[in-house]
């Protein structure tokens, strides 16, 4: 058949559905893509193979390319089953991730304890990590004979509080994240400066026996946000493990694989970061609460968090 | 190198072909891009003066969704394109050519502050020249490739040509070269098509005047003009 006839036996046809693409989106429209989706196949191969010209090729080409992008969006995966993430999937990347929160967890400790002890023991040690200005600023913060305390805050200032660390917070989780595709060192080193920033605030307060205005502040948002981060860092580890050590796959696609699992992962570091920020800007911050109540709480969600972390243990076999 | 074409064997058992687009047109996509983002936050940032803190908490996450999920949220629900992505006719897809998920726009996203590095984009736009099918690290990682769906270019309309018949017997490839110069014609200028069509004086002996002419018939022919 001449190109000719060709395209006037199915000018019509391509005229519809170019018609209908220009409508996406409706349900009652996909049978008909399906349909159409058939038709231009077989004739697009039709077309190749009688080696019509470029021009047509390339009209039917898009059209095919089209439908199918139009077939394959109503994926399942595409929508969010929150029940099946926070029950199954993300316990069990926790659980796959195993020997990477591990690793996460020592570069985030480790430094942090041991630069506690150091300034707990030795007062000038803070300033070889910190500056004074900074110190200074968060000595005030803490500083149990401050004007502040046993005055409740506005609940405006917890509002942008709320704002100011889902910002900031899971800013750094994502940064934490994306670093590991740097062979691993990035996520490794705001590990590091992460851990080492917090544990020296904490051995430079309790040596200033600050101890009642700090430690009820972090214990309960402190389960939910430092669990996170080290999450974050085990999802960047495993990019960059990926990286350096593929096993018998292509870097490539060890990556690909690598950056498939840590979707769940980052789905639930956002949740967790969510709820830390809450709990952050509207309980950690009131003064007027017991602390006794307060560590109670803190120590009740390290204990939820904890067991809800090893509950992907049950799907390991996978 | 410089075949820009990606193609890929879809389930209707015929292989699909589309254009990835390298650096430039993405650089200018994500300026546009740059500026409507930064627009909103100004915009949005004014407007929330008025409610002092409770409108600055709003702004912190709603840079925050700004910052991260802007190109997230449009990939997904926009076919894949950005205002700016829009702009340019590209659009991003998964590397089987079907529409990004969640999941993938989100890590090609996250990811882009690995490509960011260590200053402008830098081992991004490295990543990029350095594969065949201009990917970015966040790219390589989520499976994701940009694409350029611009409209192509109509072809000549061929109406007032007469067929001619060819004068010797041609092979399918040598009809179809035919065909494509006629079709092609608007977009070539005279002298150019002269030129094409003196390297086949021998074959269609003709004179210097007719030349493009008669060939633009003879594709005619192939096409199927009686």
């Amino acid at each position: 058949m001449k190109q000719q006839s060709f395209e006037q036996q199915h000018q019509k046809t391509w005229e519809d559905i170019e018609r209908l693409l220009k409508k996406p989106h409706r349900v009652e429209n996909s049978s008909l893509c399906a349909e159409h989706y058939m038709q231009l196949c077989q004739q697009l191969a039709l077309s190749k193979q009688r080696l019509y010209d470029a021009s047509l090729i390339e009209r039917l080409n898009k059209l095919v390319m089209q439908l199918y992008r139009e077939i394959y969006r109503y994926r399942s995966e595409s929508r969010l089953n929150l029940y099946t993430l926070f029950v199954r999937d993300f316990p069990l990347a926790l659980y796959q991730h195993r020997y990477f929160i591990a690793i996460a967890m020592l570069v985030f400790v480790l430094p942090g304890v041991i630069a506690g002890l150091w300034i707990f023991f030795d007062e000038t040690a803070i300033y070889s990590l910190m500056d004074f200005s900074n110190v200074r600023q968060i000595e005030q913060m803490y500083d149990p004979a401050a004007s502040k305390l046993g005055r409740e805050r506005e609940s405006e200032t917890d509002i942008m509080m709320f704002g100011f660390y889902i910002q900031n917070n899971i800013s750094v989780a994502f940064r934490c994240f994306a670093a590991g595709l740097l062979l691993g060192i990035g996520t490794l080193l705001v590990l590091l400066s992460n851990g080492l920033q917090i544990g020296s605030v904490a051995g430079h307060l309790t040596r200033l026996d600050y101890v009642d205005t700090f430690y009820p502040f972090v214990v309960t948002h402190g389960a939910f946000e430092l669990t996170a981060i080290v999450f974050s860092g085990a999802a960047g580890l495993k990019l960059g493990y990926a990286l350096l050590s593929p096993g018998p796959y292509s870097r490539l696609s060890a990556l690909r694989q690598a950056g498939r699992e840590a979707i769940p992962m980052l789905y639930g570091i956002v949740l967790m970061l969510v709820i830390a920020a809450f709990i952050e800007a509207f309980w950690s911050s009131s003064a007027s609460l017991p602390i006794g109540v307060k560590y109670s709480v803190g120590g009740i969600c390290w204990l939820l968090v904890l067991l809800y972390c090893f509950s992907g243990r049950r799907f390991g076999s996978r | 190198m410089l075949d820009t074409s990606y193609r890929v064997e879809i389930p209707g058992g015929i292989e699909l072909e589309a254009q990835v687009v390298g650096p430039v047109p993405r650089f200018l996509a994500f300026s546009i891009d740059f500026m409507i983002r930064s627009v909103m936050l100004l915009v949005v940032g004014i407007a929330s003066i008025p409610f002092g803190e409770l409108g600055a908490g709003f702004w912190f996450i709603f840079w925050f969704f700004i910052e991260w999920f802007y190109p997230v949220i449009f990939e997904v629900f926009w076919r894949g394109q950005t205002p700016g992505k829009k702009t340019l006719g590209l659009s991003v897809v998964q590397d089987d050519l079907t529409p990004v998920t969640f999941g993938t726009s989100l890590v090609r996203n996250l990811l882009r502050t690995a490509d960011f590095l260590p200053f402008f984009y830098l081992f991004g736009l490295i990543t990029m020249v350095s594969n065949a099918r201009f990917q970015r690290l966040g790219d390589l990682a989520a499976g994701t490739l940009v694409i350029s769906i611009r409209e192509t270019a109509k072809p000549a309309e061929v109406t007032e040509v007469s067929a001619l018949a060819p004068p010797t017997s041609l092979l399918r490839t040598e009809q179809t070269a035919l065909v494509d110069f006629l079709h092609r014609s608007q977009h070539l200028s005279k002298p150019r098509q002269e030129e094409l069509a003196s390297i086949l004086d021998e074959v269609t002996h003709s004179a210097s005047d007719n030349r493009v002419e008669k060939l633009h018939r003879i594709g005619a022919w192939f096409l199927g003009v009686r």
